[in-house]
């Protein structure tokens, strides 16, 4: 099978999830939008790497996941700590920063 | 001999010093020490003098170098002395003047407490006026130059309690900016011209220098001679400067100061010698001012004005004299020297008068004091005769030498300076008897009306007893203290025999040759003829004004007049014509000036801060704090930098 196609899958990931961050308003969607542009990112590496026949995509998704781990980690804890504070998950309500 | 020429500014630099800064204690004496110091210059200068007789006439001048002021590679000005036969004839005017007027102040500030500080302003000009004329560059000169500035400054406002005197003095002092502005502007033009500005290589180059570059120095120089002598058109100042003291008026305002503009231009005569244009400007200035003065004098009931428009007048003479070249430099000297003897006895006569009178000013209220004030009245008397010019008195020489050298400038120029000199003559004597008739002759107008008796011999101590009606007390004339008559009689005895004496074989002609060169010119007229006119229309102007004055009673308040009278009792309007011409000129200009300022240069600064301010603000708007829209900002941003380098790859 054509690696090829493999990067037209990760755009297509890559284009769905970030219509989901725009679009959508509950955080919990939109960050696994996230999660899922992030996964775009390393299907491409991964396709990538193999297209060219070395292992740094490979290297470099391996990164990826554990930057996502890590923000999955933060993420989490400030969409909870702000649900609890305002009962709401949307990504809307949390307006403040503006002058 | 050399070293002695730098005592001479000392001296009175010193006794401005100690006076100035000796504070109380010297009250007592200060006065004395200021005399004491004047005269000490006056006998450095009269070794000096008789020093230089004794040399022969080329090796006369002396050279001092004090010290190197300011040392910059190309320009090198020196702190340096050259004593020639010119600044020696000023030197021993000044000094000698100077001298009696120190003792004569003695006399007439008796009674000011702030005398000591009067002499020490005294001794500063004494100072300021000798390093002008001993100065040996133009860089120093114009030390002296605003040195005396000052000094003149300070002695016009010494009684600043009277705002008259603190606007005079204020007056004085910014028009004669203006002058030394052209004196700064023709030094700037000699430095690029010449490279140096040393009387010597300046003088010494201008021959072989471009015409154009002398007539512009040279109408420069005349700038500043105007402001300083109180020439038409910066003439505006010396009326005013009256307000000051009357020793002040005779040394500053008549004898020296005002004279300044005048060595001025004979000093610098080779530059006006190569520069026709300039001296024929300096001629107009003073012809003009010669007949401008004399009229402001006729019209003034003030004593002291009247005199100063005389002095303008004088003034004006000697810079027409000047501006004639080789024939008239000399002359332009005799007559200031001379001027400066009368003329001093004029003023300290006035300052006499005033002081037995109760300082009071208007001649219509003087008549008949020659009883009460006997010195005063033959020392002015005979001051009036020199200046009129009668002959045999000092002002007969000098002036007829001075009308002689402007008919012997030759053409229809010669002509026209003559006739104006001559006419200048003729209303001299008439302003001057006019002075004469008022103040010594004709009804005692300062008695009260009700109790006049004018043909009361030896009316002085009845005088005392009576209490006038109108509320103030009348004078009573007396002779001066003899402080003030002492100084009178020497100005008297200079004022008759000066001119007689240096015209005796042409000494004052052949003493200042080596300096200025002279030029005999040929004369239409004979010199009789000359002198014949002068003599004619001196009787027609004492005619005239005796008929005026004389034979008629004078009313105490001033007649309406003519339209010439009350024009000339304005100073000619020049006031008027300052105010209408530079003080509204000036005004609309800032006013001008501020609406292109408000309009233009803040309505670019506000229109700056607003649009950036307008700009911003809608900016703001853009920051909604929606996480979502950020998002899109960077997706669109990314897109657009993904969209731009794949754009800059395909090119």
């Amino acid at each position: 099978m054509n690696p090829v196609n493999y990067l037209y899958l990760a755009a297509l990931l890559f284009a769905i999830g970030a219509t989901g961050v725009l679009i959508r308003r509950n955080m919990i969607v939109v960050f696994m939008c996230i999660e899922l542009m992030l996964n775009a990112c390393n299907l491409a590496f991964v396709a990538f790497s193999r297209l060219h026949g070395n292992l740094d995509g490979q290297i470099i998704a391996f990164f990826t996941m554990v930057v996502a781990a890590a923000e999955v980690v933060v993420g989490l804890a400030i969409i909870v700590s702000l649900f609890r504070s305002r009962h709401s998950a949307s990504v809307d309500d949390a307006s403040l920063m503006k002058l | 001999m050399e070293k002695l020429i730098a005592l001479l500014v000392a001296a009175p630099l010193l006794g401005a010093a100690v006076l100035l800064c000796g504070g109380r204690l010297l009250d007592r004496v200060g006065h004395w020490l200021g005399t004491l110091l004047a005269a000490a210059s006056f006998a450095v200068a009269v070794v000096l003098f008789t020093d230089m007789l004794g040399k022969d006439a080329e090796d006369r001048s002396l050279h001092q170098h004090l010290f190197r002021w300011i040392p910059v590679e190309g320009f090198q000005a020196d702190v340096a002395f050259q004593l020639d036969q010119l600044s020696m004839t000023f030197v021993l005017l000044i000094t000698s003047v100077g001298t009696l007027i120190h003792l004569y102040s003695v006399g007439y500030m008796e009674h000011d407490e702030r005398r000591r500080r009067f002499f020490g302003y005294l001794n500063l000009f004494l100072a300021a006026m000798l390093l002008l004329v001993l100065a040996d560059n133009y860089l120093l000169l114009y030390v002296g130059w605003e040195g005396v500035g000052l000094a003149s400054y300070l002695l016009i406002g010494f009684w600043q309690h009277k705002p008259s005197a603190a606007t005079a003095a204020k007056k004085a002092f910014l028009v004669n900016r203006v002058g030394d502005m052209g004196l700064s502007i023709a030094i700037m033009l000699m430095f690029t011209t010449f490279g140096t500005f040393a009387f010597g290589p300046v003088l010494g180059a201008a021959e072989e220098t471009g015409e154009g570059k002398l007539t512009a120095i040279g109408l420069m120089l005349l700038l500043a001679a105007c402001g300083k002598s109180a020439q038409v058109p910066l003439q505006s100042w010396l009326g005013d400067a009256m307000e000051g003291p009357t020793p002040v008026s005779a040394l500053i305002h008549a004898a020296t100061m005002v004279t300044a503009g005048v060595y001025l231009i004979v000093r610098s005569g080779e530059i006006f010698n190569a520069a026709p244009d300039a001296q024929l400007a300096v001629t107009v200035v003073g012809a003009v001012t010669l007949l401008f003065g004399a009229i402001v004098g006729c019209a003034k009931d003030d004593i002291k004005k009247a005199l100063a428009g005389s002095t303008m007048s004088q003034i004006g003479y000697m810079i027409l004299a000047a501006g004639l070249g080789p024939i008239g430099y000399v002359f332009a000297i005799m007559h200031l020297v001379t001027h400066g003897f009368f003329k001093a006895g004029l003023f300290l006569g006035a300052g006499s008068v005033m002081h037995g009178m109760n300082d009071e000013v208007d001649m219509r209220k003087y008549g008949g004091l020659r009883k009460y004030m006997p010195v005063t009245f033959v020392t002015f008397g005979l001051g009036y005769l020199a200046i009129i010019g009668f002959p045999g008195l000092s002002g007969f020489f000098s002036k007829d030498k001075i009308i002689e050298a402007a008919f012997a400038k030759g053409g229809a120029e010669g002509w026209i300076l003559g006739s104006v000199a001559l006419l200048g003559a003729a209303i001299t004597a008439y302003y001057m008897t006019r002075v004469m008739l008022l103040t010594f002759f004709g009804e005692e107008r300062w008695r009260h009306r009700a109790t006049a008796s004018p043909e009361e011999p030896g009316a002085e101590p009845a005088a005392e007893t009576r209490g006038g009606p109108g509320g103030h007390a009348e004078p009573h004339p007396h002779e001066s203290p003899a402080s003030m008559t002492i100084p009178m009689v020497l100005l008297a005895v200079g004022s008759v025999f000066a001119g007689g004496f240096f015209s005796i074989g042409d000494r004052f002609v052949h003493w200042l040759e080596p300096v200025t060169h002279h030029d005999h010119g040929d004369s239409p007229l004979s010199a009789a003829t000359v002198t014949g006119a002068t003599v004619v229309v001196l009787v027609v102007g004492v005619t005239l004004a005796w008929f005026q004055y004389g034979r008629r009673p004078v009313p105490v308040v001033a007649p309406r007049g003519s339209l010439l009278t009350r024009a000339a009792r304005r100073d000619l309007l020049q006031d008027d014509f300052n105010h209408v011409v530079l003080v509204r000129g000036g005004e609309h200009l800032t006013r001008s000036l501020v609406y292109v300022d408000h309009t233009l240069v803040d309505g670019v600064v506000n229109g700056t801060a607003a649009s950036v301010g307008g700009l911003s603000g809608r900016l703001r708007k853009l920051q909604n704090g929606y996480a979502r829209s950020y998002a899109v900002s960077m997706f669109g941003g990314v897109a657009v930098l993904i969209a731009a380098t794949l754009l800059m790859r395909a090119v």
